[in-house]
């Protein structure tokens, strides 16, 4: 694997070494010395587009406990805004000697560009509204960790799963690991040819869901027609404390961040025993772990 | 003024003949001081002429000029070239097509017969001044606000109205624009995938029945630029069975690649219309094989390297086109030279108005003619381009036929398959 | 022209002889620790765990004493990770009394260029400070390149460089047997 931009791009065997690699990185945790020497002398660009001080951090902390030398390169306050394009500031990092890039971008494909243009790897950290394979990952070691296995649960989807690359990356990852992928949401946003179940209703969804993740909804979606109103919304698609409880008893509610409480998911069903949102932001420190050893740990 | 006989060369009717091209047209009689050029096993075709090119004169001097889009043109067997109005300044003004007009003349490798703008700036919002277009040196016929469409419905039929006076016609983008905010590419199944912003084929199709509808009420002619989708196909079907006067073009891109081609996120395949699906492929060639799409038209659209080695999102739609279109051509309708003759040369030059091109190859007529290659295959190669940029969606595909020679009125602006200046 | 492998496999130690070093290195560690107390034992994958396991049994059967057995991971810590694609991590197990203050015997399979030994001194200086660390292996095949030396080794085997050791175990690899392979079987 030399750089992982889509959550395509790992087969069942792939995306399992990563999540039991994920598994011994998170034993660091619990340890005297939380720092591994296995990266030592490599460096790692983190290359945000975007503000995700949540991402970005996760990020830095995974290259930091495994001792790479970590650059930020933010697009405020840099030769970025000021128009620099994003070949340049790829041949600039070249020249830095960056053996990763860790790129969050609001346009679709920049890692996929990215990678044309540097040496060394590439890890997409969110681009647009393509994907995000290491949420994938980490929502992945998280269902897997509660529950105990991914092969055969079921997942719901719900929310804004057009304008999503969670979505996306959840959709690939799970089917390539066994699980079976329902989305819910109102047809305006649930593109029709994801290849994978598709729900209205997500009451009737309830009762049979393993794992149910809420996508955030963006208020301005209603600005543009996808839906009439944030009450309506709530209404139909928001996960409230009576829906939560026709769930089965084992069934987690996943959400990554940052949630809009009152809108696709009460405070109540957050800050439930079943709610997995604080343990998908220590697991996203472990799966990162994992890529970046996978990646660079290796020959170049 | 150099004499040229080219020996034994085919013409689209299938029989061969020895052309004599003298004084500027096609002539009889002695050839003994002409220059001999075997053409033994070549095809001549009258100068194919290009209904839809994007010469970026004046404004983009970078990305192509007059000049080198002309040289580029010449290159691809052309021997006219409609070059669209959204130029900086927009040529909405009898000046601006006059500039053009006048600067491919001084080229003198085609001739470049301005299109003008339908509403000032490409606004969409006020007719621009179609008359003073018209009667101007530039004698333009055809308008367009190409890279937009004439999305209000009063305003198109205004300026349909509006040009019978003096025989025009409006080229439509058609392109809803409220359908298409945002978009990337085609809407579908590789969209998805790929996190672009879907473009519909209905936001194509809605504005070509609304056209076409607006043609018959006011009894206008109506021209539809790069159609891309078999549903617009189908709406132009019924409307020309209908008896509207509507004319429609095909881009060789949208007759060759799919939406597939994103996956890349390279955007030298980004356009607009976007690449569609294979399905629509199929139905575009049916179209053009029977008809329904009149013309295949480039749609050259050069661009600087800055604007297409960079994000998806970011990009500039469009294609270089003017090298590559009779090989595309060729390679899908197969060597059939009359049909070719009819939907490159033929039928553009009477949608245009250009009196000078189009002819059959025959005694007395101009001698606006190309010369094919039939049996040569090239890897495409965007180094060797003649145009100003590099932005070719073919680059290191094997294509059929090469352009030989080129006469524009009898001058050789192609000879050996190299540009003579 | 390779010869069949079994043509220049050189068996050098039988079942038999790796039951009768474990049973002396298990007495070995008792008289040194003075009975094992406050002892941990450290198997390496992949072979130094089950050889960490027999050598925990056999102090249990001889003296009835539970000496806690962990395993200590080193892929993290090796520092020839570059020379070839990523290696899979195996777990690392540490008894629930921890290592702070402990004697840690480091079990392996073969000593050789002690760089393995230098890896997993540095992982366990990460688990915790122990009291001492000492090292035990079935085989020492010399050519050692770091300064390291075992506390109790169950053979020393002159090689050449270019000769292979192979252990066998039953836990790993169905029987017991150590095997000597000249350089051009590999």
């Amino acid at each position: 694997m030399k750089h992982l931009l889509s959550a395509t791009d790992l087969d069942a065997s792939t995306a399992t070494l990563v999540l039991d690699t994920a598994a011994e990185m998170a034993t660091l945790a619990g340890r005297e010395v939380k720092k591994l020497p296995t990266l030592r002398g490599r460096t790692v660009v983190n290359l945000f587009y975007e503000d995700s001080t949540r991402t970005r951090i996760s990020f830095e902390a995974a290259a930091k406990r495994l001792s790479a030398d970590v650059i930020n390169f933010s697009a405020k306050g840099s030769s970025v805004s000021k128009g620099e394009s994003l070949k340049d500031t790829a041949l600039t990092l070249q020249a830095m000697g960056a053996d990763a890039v860790v790129i969050r971008h609001p346009a679709s494909g920049a890692p996929h560009r990215l990678s044309t243009w540097v040496a060394g790897s590439v890890v997409n950290a969110g681009d647009g509204t393509h994907e995000h394979p290491t949420q994938a990952l980490l929502d992945a070691y998280t269902m897997r960790s509660r529950l105990g296995r991914l092969a055969g649960l079921s997942v719901a989807i719900v929310g804004d799963v057009l304008h999503s690359r969670v979505a996306r990356s959840n959709v690939h990852l799970l089917a390539t690991l066994g699980a079976k992928v329902t989305l819910v949401g109102p047809p305006t946003l649930i593109p029709p040819d994801l290849r994978t179940e598709v729900s209205y209703d997500l009451d009737a969804v309830l009762p049979d869901a393993d794992v149910v993740m809420m996508l955030r909804v963006q208020r301005e979606r209603m600005a543009a027609s996808y839906f009439p109103s944030a009450r309506e919304y709530a209404r139909r698609y928001g996960l409230d404390g009576p829906r939560m409880r026709r769930l089965p008893d084992h069934a987690i509610v996943m959400h990554p961040g940052p949630m809009n409480r009152g809108m696709e998911i009460a405070p109540e069903v957050a800050d439930s025993a079943r709610s997995t949102i604080v343990e998908q932001v220590a697991n996203g420190v472990s799966v990162r772990m994992a890529v970046l050893y996978l990646l660079l740990g290796g020959k170049s | 003024m150099t004499q040229y006989l080219l020996k034994g060369a085919q013409l689209p009717s299938g029989e061969r003949a020895d052309i004599l091209v003298k004084d500027g047209v096609i002539a009889e009689g002695s050839a003994k001081d002409a220059q001999i050029i075997d053409a033994d096993g070549l095809v001549a075709l009258p100068g194919l002429v290009d209904l839809h090119t994007h010469l970026r004169e004046p404004g983009r001097e970078d990305a192509e000029t007059v000049e080198t889009g002309s040289r580029a043109a010449a290159l691809g067997g052309y021997t006219a070239v409609c070059a669209m109005a959204n130029t900086s300044p927009v040529a909405d003004t009898a000046g601006v097509v006059e500039q053009v007009y006048r600067l491919g003349r001084e080229a003198g490798l085609v001739d470049v017969q301005p299109v003008g703008a339908v509403t000032v700036g490409l606004a969409g919002e006020r007719l621009a001044e179609l008359g003073a277009m018209a009667t101007s040196a530039a004698q333009v016929r055809i308008f367009s606000d190409d890279g937009h469409c004439v999305a209000d419905p009063r305003l198109m039929r205004r300026a349909l109205e509006y040009v019978k006076a003096f025989d025009g016609v409006i080229a439509q983008h058609a392109e809803e624009p409220r359908l298409t905010e945002g978009a990337q590419m085609h809407e579908g199944e590789v969209a998805t995938r790929l996190g672009l912003t879907g473009w519909p084929a209905v936001a194509e199709e809605a504005i070509i029945a609304r056209d076409v509808l607006l043609a018959e009420h006011v009894g206008s002619r109506l021209h539809v630029c790069h159609v891309s989708t078999a549903g617009s196909v189908e709406v132009l079907r019924q409307a020309k069975a209908r008896g509207v006067r509507v004319t429609a073009e095909v881009t060789p891109h949208h007759l060759l690649l799919t939406d597939e081609r994103a996956t890349s996120y390279d955007p030298v395949f980004k356009v607009n219309p976007p690449l569609r699906t294979q399905a629509d492929v199929e139905a575009l060639r049916q179209a053009l094989r029977e008809g329904v799409i009149d013309v295949v038209a480039t749609d050259h659209a050069p661009h600087a390297v800055e604007d297409k080695e960079c994000e998806w999102a970011y990009a500039r739609p469009g294609m270089l086109g003017l090298e590559t279109a009779l090989s595309i051509a060729v390679d899908v309708l197969g060597p059939d030279w009359d049909l070719i003759a009819e939907r490159m040369s033929r039928t553009p030059a009477r949608i245009a108005g250009l009196d000078g091109h189009g002819h059959d190859i025959k005694t007395g007529a101009p001698a606006n003619l190309t010369l094919v290659d039939p049996a040569a295959r090239r890897v495409v190669d965007p180094s060797d381009s003649a145009s100003r940029s590099r932005n070719t969606p073919y680059a290191g595909m094997t294509l059929p036929a090469r352009v030989v020679a080129t006469f524009l009125r009898g001058e050789a602006t192609v000879l050996d398959g190299k540009a003579v200046r | 022209m390779a010869l069949p492998q079994a043509a220049l496999a050189k068996s050098i130690l039988s079942a038999d002889d790796v039951k009768r070093i474990v049973d002396r290195i298990a007495h070995q560690i008792l008289e040194k620790t003075q009975g094992a107390a406050d002892t941990v034992l450290f198997g390496i994958p992949t072979r130094g765990v089950p050889l960490a396991r027999r050598l925990a049994d056999r102090i249990r059967t001889f003296e009835g004493i539970d000496v806690p057995v962990g395993v200590l991971d080193i892929t993290l810590y090796r520092d020839d990770l570059r020379s070839q694609a990523p290696r899979a991590v195996g777990p690392t197990e540490v008894p629930p009394a921890g290592v702070d203050g402990r004697r840690v015997i480091l079990v392996d399979d073969v000593l050789f260029s002690g760089r393995t030994v230098r890896a997993a001194l540095d992982a366990l200086g990460d688990l915790g400070r122990p009291r001492s660390v000492q090292l035990a292996v079935l085989v020492d095949r010399g050519h050692r390149e770091l300064p390291i030396r075992a506390d109790y080794v169950g053979k020393n085997i002159p090689t050449a460089l270019s000769e292979s050791v192979k252990v066998a175990l039953e836990e790993t690899d169905g029987a017991d047997e150590v095997k000597l392979y000249g350089s051009s079987t590999l």
